[in-house]
């Protein structure tokens, strides 16, 4: 075997590991909120199930299902707007990959989905997002809704308690990037760097087929 | 016990001060040095904000933070994030955060940090916020928190991996 085909190899193995592991990570321990039930994957080929249709609102108070994102790759990310950190921060990370991308950005949609249904009704949604590019879509439903959502990401998000009777959100905290037909194709970490970032979602919209 | 290196700053600051100093700031507390206490702007209908700041602790004994408390939120809480396996979570340190002697703490993003809870207003970029911070043995130490936009980075020395293309705006 020439040494490039190892090389090969060695980076199909190590990609393939590393989606096991992502389907594992995201689906294994993780309890889906509501349903106290544990989704166990078993990957044979391929990239794990990620992804699937939904039903939700937006903070404009269309109805936005998965066939309305479609056609155009897009990011998911689930989040709160109780969250200090993590969720503005990637929102605002979004908005500023955006402005990077240029006319690239309007060949990818950014779809914010709420964990906490309960607090973050579409009006605070929309008064959230007034801080974030106005393109990024904020998704709320009914609990179910939203439930539903983040099976079909194998997200996990659960209610943890805080002093004083309020609570806060333990949730999946990556963007999955998703191609036009609504397959996943990579993630974003909220660790990972700008060019890191900004190479994964050139990627995904060049893979649009346009 | 508690000794207040910057009195009355906290009443001026309720008029949301518009001068930030040039760089950063520095608060003293009996052995405990406390740097640049900064947040970032929130949302509209954001309820929580996060403070971070670092504190040295320059005495033979250990202190810890307790928390705090501050007239633009309902309470003030020393929490840990933490991310594992793409899963974002957060608990508050009911124990607080111990700062043993010769030992530096930064509070900082994706780690432990301050939790405004319930704020009463949004946080706005360039204004700094009041609090209170308690320490176990330094007793309250009233502050200031510079307000710096979303997505701000950690002042030079922190790290954070994240919006390291963003600087904190220096007025």
């Amino acid at each position: 075997m020439r040494p490039l085909r190892v090389v090969q190899f060695t980076l199909w193995g190590a990609a393939a590991v590393g989606l096991v592991g992502l389907g594992l990570a995201l689906s294994g321990a993780l309890p889906i909120a509501g349903s106290g039930q544990r989704v166990v994957t078993t990957t044979t080929a391929g990239a794990p199930q990620i992804g699937g249709s939904f039903r939700l609102t937006s903070h404009a108070g269309a109805v936005v299902t998965d066939r309305d994102l479609k056609g155009k790759p897009f990011g998911v990310f689930f989040g709160f707007t109780h969250c200090p950190e993590v969720c503005p921060t990637t929102l605002f990370e979004l908005t500023e990959r955006m402005k990077e991308l240029g006319p690239l950005a309007d060949k990818i949609t950014f779809a914010f989905v709420t964990v906490d249904p309960e607090r973050d009704t579409r009006e605070v949604l929309a008064e959230y997002m007034q801080a974030f590019d106005p393109r990024i879509l904020a998704l709320t439903g009914t609990p179910d809704e939203v439930a539903a959502v983040a099976k079909a990401y194998k997200a996990s998000y659960r209610k943890v308690p805080t002093e004083g009777g309020g609570y806060t959100m333990d949730h999946t905290a990556i963007v999955y990037l998703m191609d036009k037909d609504g397959r996943f194709t990579s993630s974003i970490d909220y660790h990972e760097n700008k060019d890191t970032q900004l190479t994964k979602l050139r990627r995904v919209v060049a893979g649009a087929g346009t | 016990m508690p000794s207040f290196i910057r009195p009355a700053l906290a009443g001026a600051a309720l008029l949301a001060a518009t001068i930030t100093p040039a760089s950063s700031h520095d608060y003293k507390a009996g052995p405990l040095v406390l740097n640049h206490p900064w947040s970032r702007a929130t949302p509209g209908s954001a309820r929580v904000a996060a403070g971070y700041l670092k504190i040295t602790n320059t005495g033979a004994q250990p202190d810890r933070l307790l928390g705090g408390t501050s007239p633009l939120a309902v309470r003030v809480e020393v929490h840990e994030m933490s991310t594992a396996d793409g899963v974002m979570r957060m608990r508050p340190l009911d124990a607080g955060l111990e700062i043993k002697p010769g030992e530096t703490v930064e509070l900082k993003p994706g780690a432990i940090h301050l939790m405004f809870e319930q704020i009463v207003e949004p946080f706005r970029a360039k204004n700094r916020v009041p609090a209170t911070l308690t320490f176990e043995r330094a007793g309250p130490v009233e502050v200031l928190f510079n307000v710096e936009p979303i997505g701000a980075s950690p002042p030079a020395g922190g790290h954070e991996g994240a919006a390291h293309d963003t600087p904190g705006r220096a007025p």
